[in-house]
């Protein structure tokens, strides 16, 4: 209790020292005062009584130094000393501090910010049971590598393998929710029963699919994410077991997620609903739609659980010729799924960042180098004095510590301040197929790396000093006369670390240039339409209503009537998938007439209106567009594109030629009328596959993408779009207007590339300013220790010129290694980053060159002022200083 | 007399307390002055390692200080007993003095014939 007590005084005795100090002082004094007059009571003389009374208390700074250590702790005494000391060393140098400080807290900054996003990405594991035994599973299509699952396929596969505990299926879609307010189409998904014990996921209300509720007589039931029962049922808890109407059908609510869960594939999907009831595509074996989701069997690996179902796949492909022709099977890590688009952008930016803080370190210590090279004398005297080295080198690290603590704190609210401002760039579509970045915050994960980086940086700027105070040399300081060695170690030092900050900051604007330029490139393919003055809405006719063909037809018709009656519309059509959407939509054909062997010839497939093609300004090549004549009562045309005539009419002319499905089945057959430009139906930075439009008249689509020409601006017409289509029907479900231009700058592939692109030129800009800055504190640097060779040689008569040739010549140098040296590790890096180029070459001549010229001429400038003060040295000056 | 012993480990606090509790509230001169003189000159003490003992027990809360006038008038620095310092005080002295009865029991016995 009472060491307690003691220790607890020892501690707070830190704090207040002047009032303890001066309180002991005057404690002493009249000890000695006391002393001294009994001494002279006792007969001695003045001198002797006082030297007794020294001489007995065993000297005052003796006692002093004791009483202090027994007031406080010496070592964090010793180290607040050294704190207060270093507090105001930083204070007396505000230029030196605040850039300091500036420079590491943007390292620091950068590198948690973008690290947060890797975390959350990349190193944080799926929010579900023992994600690390969760594969994505599906099958392997000819046109594509990872393609969807047949129903039919599933069964057999979740029948046949030995390698799964459980297979479930999802697939996408969505429902026309009925509101007081009309209807309203709704992101949804379908799974089979178990998908959720799968993931292992328990919903936090009411309960999880039965086993067998996703058989065809099943009642239809539902189970809502967390946020639609939070928006739309107000949290209550009774909302289990309530009816609401989806697609017109009552659905029992039977449970709600919790509020984490969330599954990146199906990123918005506000109801979660059974395949029950199987739409066309799922009775037939050869219609593909749905993903699985599968959990490995203990000791069974993603490699052997591919070799599994792939002979299953096989198997099937005897059995059913007609349908699993090269159907092959696919089994990743369910993470690297999720993961695949964003896993090497975030990497290239991690990289970018790291070495932007290395830069911003490099940087720091060598302001700290030059300036424990200016106070190696104060250090001399110090160690003179009698200071242990161990002392000054504390002193050293508590300044580097201060520097990074403060660096640190200011590093990540300024890291707090990047993730927000990255996730505000974020449309709502892409944060909802990343749900994984929408926790982000400061998790132990980010706090630990921050503090690794701090401790790394603190490690480098205190033994950076450390390094020139060898105590030998010490003495030597003392000396006036030392010059000569003075700077020969920070020369060689300091240059190289500017060498090697040149040579990063080239590294960083030569990928930030290859991405800007590979941004540039994607924007600029050729889409083969005019995407200008072009407004677009999805359409979504309930299945109920309209349940017949010529329905749809005739809704359709009215729909596009309406639109076309708005002021500024100068065209109107429908398609069933937009341009720059992606591949995919196939169809599987046949040319009747040429050779046939069971090949998988796999078409983008698109249904047009009539107007299509000239809505968006594409290129008729050869034939005719389709017309409104071509309706159900007409035999099935379509228009082709000029990539499905190379491939399947080579030196042959395709108008009037016929294919049709795979086993050619009479409805299936089509007459090619036309052949028009490749139209960009893939993402940007896809290939262009083969395309076959054919007429919605005669194969009518309930959902479709209604696409209107304007003459002005198409955002102006874009809030009105949603009221014409209601006013044909209320029970139209629309969602999502957006310009052409809008979808296409924020469709994935562009957005990934443009944030690639502007984040890494956002670190090379920085790092070129950094390098910059660097370059110019080595030269001034030198300038200031070359002031007296300088003096000498103009007092000699060295003309200004030869003068700014001796600065620039250095700075030149120091230029060309670390351009040379930078050049080389950009090819190399480039190669890291090929991934996300696009039509740029690793290699790219022009970039280098113009980084090369961009970092020349900035280093020009760097060196150009000091070398311009070398110039204008005062020779009489310059001697008599020293 | 020449060899004066120095004053053994531990046991400056107790005569601390010893002192202030025959004498009363004591500035630290008076108390250095008074343990030298109770040991009969036998005591080589060191006066200024008396302070950081003093500071110890004040810290433990046994002493407690205030400023006051010396006999002849100066200025000084009074310390005084507390309750906590009294039952240290006992404590430590009924500990002490059974060491030495024990000591002084085997340092009193013979050797006997077995």
């Amino acid at each position: 209790m009472k060491r307690i007590r003691a220790w607890f005084l020892r501690i707070t005795g830190i704090v207040p020292k002047q009032h303890q100090e001066q309180d002991f002082s005057d404690e002493l004094a009249s000890h000695l005062q006391m002393h001294i007059e009994d001494n002279l009571r006792a007969g001695m003389t003045a001198e002797q009584a006082r030297r007794e009374a020294y001489s007995k208390l065993g000297g005052v700074e003796h006692t002093k130094q004791a009483h202090r250590e027994g007031r406080t702790i010496p070592f964090i005494d010793g180290v607040l000393q050294d704190l207060h000391y270093a507090l105001r060393q930083l204070q007396r140098n505000p230029g030196f501090t605040v850039t300091a400080m500036l420079m590491l807290s943007l390292g620091i900054g950068a590198s948690v910010a973008i690290f947060a996003f890797v975390d959350a990405a990349l190193l944080k594991p799926l929010p579900y049971a023992d994600p690390t035994r969760l594969v994505d599973v599906a099958e392997r299509g000819a046109s594509f590598s990872r393609s969807n699952l047949s129903y039919q396929d599933y069964e057999d596969w979740k029948r046949l393998n030995k390698s799964f505990s459980s297979l479930d299926v999802y697939s996408g879609g969505g429902y026309l929710y009925r509101t007081s307010s009309g209807v309203e189409p709704v992101p949804a998904a379908r799974v089979s029963d178990g998908f959720f014990r799968t993931l292992g996921i328990h919903p936090m209300l009411g309960r999880d699919f039965y086993s067998g509720e996703d058989q065809q007589n099943a009642a239809a039931t539902v189970i809502l994410a967390y946020n639609t029962w939070i928006q739309r049922f107000g949290g209550r808890k009774d909302v289990v077991g309530q009816i609401i109407s989806l697609d017109g059908v009552p659905t029992t609510v039977i449970g709600v997620l919790p509020p984490d869960f969330h599954f990146a594939p199906r990123g918005a999907a506000e109801f979660w609903t059974t395949t029950h009831q199987h739409n066309g595509c799922e009775k037939r074996r050869s219609c593909h739609n749905l993903f699985a989701v599968a959990r490995l069997k203990d000791g069974v690996s993603v490699q052997a659980a591919l070799m599994d179902v792939t002979a299953i796949a096989k198997q099937l492909e005897i059995q059913y010729p007609g349908s699993n022709r090269d159907q092959g099977a696919f089994v990743q890590p369910l993470s690297d799924l999720i993961v695949q688009d964003i896993r090497p952008i975030l990497l290239t930016l991690l990289a970018g960042s790291a070495l932007l803080l290395l830069i911003a370190c490099i940087n720091v210590s060598s302001l700290l180098l030059v300036r424990s090279e200016g106070r190696r004398r104060e250090f001399a005297v110090r160690g003179a004095l009698g200071a242990a080295p161990i002392r000054l080198i504390r002193q050293f690290i508590t300044e580097g510590l201060v520097l990074v603590a403060a660096g640190t704190v200011v590093g990540l609210a300024a890291g707090y301040s990047l993730i927000r401002l990255l996730l505000s760039l974020f449309s709502k579509d892409m944060l909802s197929s990343m749900p994984y970045l929408s926790h982000l915050g400061f998790t132990p994960h980010i706090l630990g790396f921050t503090l690794i980086i701090a401790l790394l940086a603190a490690g480098i700027f205190s033994a950076t000093p450390a390094l020139r105070l060898p105590t030998t040399a010490m003495r030597e300081a003392l000396n006036d006369g030392d010059r000569g060695s003075a700077g020969t170690l920070w020369r060689r030092f300091g240059a190289n670390l500017v060498v090697l900050e040149l040579a990063i900051a080239v590294v960083l604007l030569v990928g930030a240039g290859l991405l800007g330029k590979s941004f540039y490139r994607l924007l600029h393919v050729d889409l083969a339409f005019d995407p200008n003055n072009l407004a677009t809405l999805f359409v979504s006719l309930p299945a109920t209503t309209y349940n017949k063909d010529e329905l749809i037809v005739t809704a359709t018709h009215k729909i596009i009537d309406q639109v076309s009656t708005f002021p500024g519309v100068t065209s109107v059509a429908i398609t069933s998938v937009l341009p720059v959407s992606g591949n995919g939509n196939t169809d599987w054909i046949r040319v009747i007439g040429h050779p046939f062997h069971g090949e998988h010839n796999e078409v983008n497939e698109r249904e047009i209106s009539p107007d299509y093609f000239k809505t968006i300004h594409a290129q008729l090549l050869r034939g005719r567009f389709l017309t409104q004549q071509d309706d159900a009562t007409r035999p099935r045309v379509t228009v082709i594109n000029k990539a499905f005539a190379d491939r399947y009419f080579p030196g042959e002319d395709p108008i009037g030629k016929k294919y049709g499905g795979g086993d050619l089945a009479p409805d299936s057959v089509k007459e090619i009328v036309g052949i028009v430009d490749n139209i960009r139906e893939s993402a940007l930075n896809e290939d262009i596959w083969p395309a076959e439009y054919k007429a919605h008249n005669q194969d009518a689509d309930a959902f479709f993408a209604l696409v209107v020409r304007t003459s002005g601006d198409a955002k102006s017409i874009l809030p009105s779009l949603s009221a014409a289509v209601h006013q044909v029907d209320p029970g139209i479900g629309t969602l999502n207007e957006l310009t052409m231009q809008q979808r296409i700058d924020d469709s994935q592939t562009a957005y990934l590339h443009r944030s690639a692109a502007w984040l890494v030129g956002g670190f090379a800009a920085l790092a070129l300013l950094l390098g910059i800055i660097g370059l110019y504190g080595v030269i001034a640097y030198s300038v200031s220790q070359r002031t007296r060779e300088i003096g000498v040689r103009m007092a000699l008569g060295a003309a200004r010129g030869s003068v700014y040739q001796l600065i620039l010549k250095e700075a030149g140098r120091l230029t060309v290694i670390g351009i040379v040296a930078g050049i080389l590790c950009s090819i190399g890096a480039a190669t890291f980053i090929r991934k996300l180029l696009f039509g740029t070459h690793s290699w790219d001549i022009t970039t280098l060159a113009a980084v090369s010229l961009l970092l020349g001429l900035a280093a020009l400038l760097a060196s150009f002022i000091p070398a311009r003060r070398a110039a204008s040295i005062n020779p009489v000056e310059a001697l008599r200083a020293e | 007399m020449g060899d004066k012993t120095d004053v053994w480990q531990g046991t400056l606090a107790l005569m601390v307390l010893k002192t202030l509790e025959t004498l009363g509230p004591l500035h630290g001169y008076g108390i250095a002055r008074r343990i030298e003189q109770t040991s009969g000159d036998l005591l080589s003490l060191n006066y200024g390692t008396l302070y950081p003992a003093l500071l110890r027990l004040e810290q433990e809360g046994a002493i407690e200080s205030e400023w006051g006038l010396s006999e002849n008038n100066r200025k000084a620095k009074f310390y005084s007993l507390t309750r906590t310092g009294r039952r240290q005080l006992a404590h430590e002295a009924r500990s002490w003095e059974q060491t030495t009865a024990i000591l002084a029991r085997f340092l009193a016995a013979t050797g006997e014939p077995s």
